[in-house]
């Protein structure tokens, strides 16, 4: 599957990437083969999609999206869910 | 001390340049948007522009460091994800590398090791004297990653100081530490064998705790998503648009008005009656309106040209840059990016350009600089003439209100959704027509950082001096040339040779062509010039819009032309020039339609 087929807020394992000028930027932002991914979302009319790795976001265009293989899709555990207690610490 | 005061130069007349032999090289480099210009404003005292999103220095920046009691040329490289370049930033990064330097100060995000250690062993691998400044270790210690510090020095076999930029911690240290810049151990290695090396060192020095989402990331996250990222999009756009109208409004009330009316007047007031008549008087203080001065329609460089430029404009600046140092500091643009790309594709642009087109509001010249972040010549041109064409800077759009806002705010309306709609069709014209590609967008959203107030402070007050810098001469030449060209008939044959376009197919007096001929010096001022015209509320909206889009102020034709070429400059000086004539016509035949 590719990474438009990751449903939103799921995680999935980079399988192969683009073998072109766009594939190169891809890795070279830390996105290579092997690392586990979340799918932040994807905008509609093929907009980009927004892509989670070692708490970063990353903005992926649509064409390069539908190149990227992923495998191992899988929703969020408990331990990645939302922990009210802790959500202000940003702000402190 | 300057540069020439240190006497390592030796017999040089100037100061520092990057082409200087006997000059020491210090070069300040690492991954996009990890503070490298913040550290450049530490160490040279010179005020580098930093925002929150990458790419913000896309040409290099120089400037004079002192240490070891001497001083010596640093360079504020543009940020790279890796030495193998994958977009000019990153060609420019690599050529400046290869050209050697005596030091490298290689500035490594903490928040994001693993990733910037690919280019970090680019670096090391050229065998140069390197110095890393560990930066944001107070994010990352709060996002839960520590990182053993002494570990990652014998791993990289040079000196590493922790730093936090934005506040200065760890800045003298780091200084100290340049004497102490060591060759690493690390030789050329193949991109494979780098990612070994990385894996393991990231292995043995960083260690991650489990933290559960913020409040920020809360915020991260649903701005990414497709129905409330274009809402909150819209919506932080409007909200700044009436922000800055209504603070540059306030400024004008309470603050630029009441000393222009109480003290700047009756001072130029004395001054007239001192000069008395002649030419000078005219000149500095040019008509009077029942024997007294209009600051708005005398025309002299000491009435009109001052009260437009600090009366009208200056207050819009202050309110506009205000507003937009805060979303850039805030790490906002790169999300309106994601939530506009799909929409900017379909004129050959990726969503990346929203940020040069934002820029073009404040001033087109930061505008037309900013399209470097695009990586295309056909992008960086579709995006440079649609910023020419349907962006009118801060200066405009503060004139704007002055002509327009007196019948009624729907004017004002009206000449916004025209140079919307003529941005739309245009851009899709040229992506339709053009040859050549547009890449993809692929980058990093920064995270949401509150920004600093002293950074805001200083961010704002080196935009406003700017402002001073390029427009005054600009301003008090743009009026005093319109002086002398009127005193010399040239106006009369300007307005002359051009009446039948004007009266013809635009519905304007011959006259309104001399504020458009002007407008090639400061628009502003051009559209200061067509109020003593008198022109009824349709034609005024058909002046401003075609002054709106003919050829850029002088200070933007020269940047298109530097960062164009001349020819593609002379191609998009006919788009906007054909687009601004047939918009002026069709607006005219609407309106008596209407």
């Amino acid at each position: 599957m590719n990474l438009i087929q990751v449903q939103d807020n799921n995680f999935a394992t980079i399988k192969d990437i683009p073998h072109d000028e766009a594939g190169q930027r891809f890795e070279a932002l830390g996105l290579r083969i092997g690392k586990r991914i979340k799918k932040i979302s994807g905008m509609p009319f093929e907009g980009p999609v927004t892509v989670m790795l070692d708490g970063r976001h990353f903005a992926v265009a649509h064409a390069v999206a539908l190149h990227v293989e992923v495998e191992g899709q899988e929703a969020p555990s408990e331990s990645d869910e939302p922990d009210e207690r802790n959500i202000w610490s940003r702000f402190l | 001390m300057s540069c020439r005061d240190c006497n390592l130069c030796f017999e040089k007349k100037g100061p520092c340049t990057a082409k200087d032999e006997k000059c020491r090289r210090v070069l300040l480099m690492g991954n996009p948007n990890v503070g490298k210009s913040v550290f450049f404003s530490r160490l040279t005292g010179t005020q580098a522009l930093s925002s929150n999103y990458p790419g913000t220095t896309v040409g290099f920046t120089e400037g004079t460091m002192q240490y070891d009691g001497g001083c010596a040329l640093l360079i504020d490289v543009p940020g790279a994800y890796t030495l193998d370049p994958t977009n000019e930033a990153e060609e420019i990064a690599h050529r400046i590398l290869e050209e050697g330097a005596d030091k490298v100060i290689l500035v490594i995000d903490a928040t994001a090791l693993e990733r910037n250690l690919v280019m970090a062993l680019q670096v090391l691998e050229h065998q140069l004297p390197t110095v890393v400044a560990l930066n944001m270790v107070d994010e990352a210690r709060h996002r839960g990653i520590l990182i053993n510090i002494p570990q990652l020095e014998l791993e990289l076999g040079v000196p590493i100081v922790p730093t936090v930029a934005v506040t200065g911690q760890g800045i003298s240290e780091l200084i100290a530490a340049l004497d102490k810049a060591r060759v690493s151990p690390f030789k050329e290695m193949t991109k494979e064998a780098r990612w070994q090396v990385i894996g393991g060192i990231i292995g043995r020095v960083q260690t991650v705790t489990h933290r559960h989402h913020t409040l920020m990331d809360h915020i991260e996250d649903l701005s990414a998503r497709p129905f409330l990222g274009g809402v909150m999009g819209i919506s932080v756009l409007a909200v700044s648009f009436a922000v800055i109208r209504v603070v540059g409004e306030g400024i004008i009330r309470y603050i630029t008005d009441p000393i222009f009316n109480a003290l700047w007047t009756p001072l130029l007031e004395k001054l007239n009656s001192v000069l008395g008549s002649g030419y000078l008087r005219s000149m500095l203080i040019g008509q009077l309106f029942d024997g007294r001065i209009n600051l708005e329609q005398s025309l002299g460089v000491l009435t009109t040209g001052f009260y437009v430029e600090f009366g009208m404009v200056l207050p819009y600046i202050v309110a506009f840059y205000a507003v937009l140092s805060f979303l850039e500091d805030f790490g906002y643009l790169p999300r309106l990016a994601v939530v506009f790309d799909a929409l900017l594709h379909r004129f050959g642009i990726h969503g990346y350009a929203i940020i040069p087109t934002l820029l073009g509001f404040g001033c087109n010249v930061p505008g037309i600089l900013g399209t470097r972040v695009l990586e295309s010549e056909r992008e960086r041109f579709i995006a440079a003439t649609l910023i020419s064409v349907g962006v009118p800077c801060v200066s405009i759009q503060a004139m704007m209100s002055a002509t327009l806002g007196k019948f009624g705010l729907h004017y004002i309306g009206a000449c916004y959704f025209t140079l919307f709609v003529v941005w739309l069709v245009i851009g899709r014209l040229m992506n339709l027509t053009l040859k050549g590609y547009s890449p993809e967008l692929i980058v990093e959203i920064p995270p949401y950082r509150l920004p600093s107030f002293k950074a805001w402070r200083t961010k704002l007050w080196f935009r406003i001096k700017d402002f001073f810098m390029e427009a005054t001469p600009l301003v008090l030449g743009g009026i005093l040339l319109v002086n002398l060209l009127q005193l010399l008939g040239v106006m009369d044959s300007v307005a002359k040779l051009l009446a039948p376009l004007f009266e013809g197919f635009l519905g304007l007096p011959a006259a309104a062509a001399v504020p458009v001929v002007m407008g090639f010096f400061r628009k502003d001022i051009a559209m200061g010039l067509l109020i003593p015209l008198g022109l009824s509320a349709h034609q005024t909206l058909v002046a401003v819009v075609v002054l709106a889009m003919t050829f850029p102020c002088i200070a933007t034709f020269f940047v298109m032309c530097r960062e164009l070429g001349w020819k593609r400059m002379l191609e998009s000086s006919g788009i906007m020039l054909a687009t601004a004539m047939i918009t002026g016509g069709l607006l005219n035949v609407l309106m008596k339609v209407i």
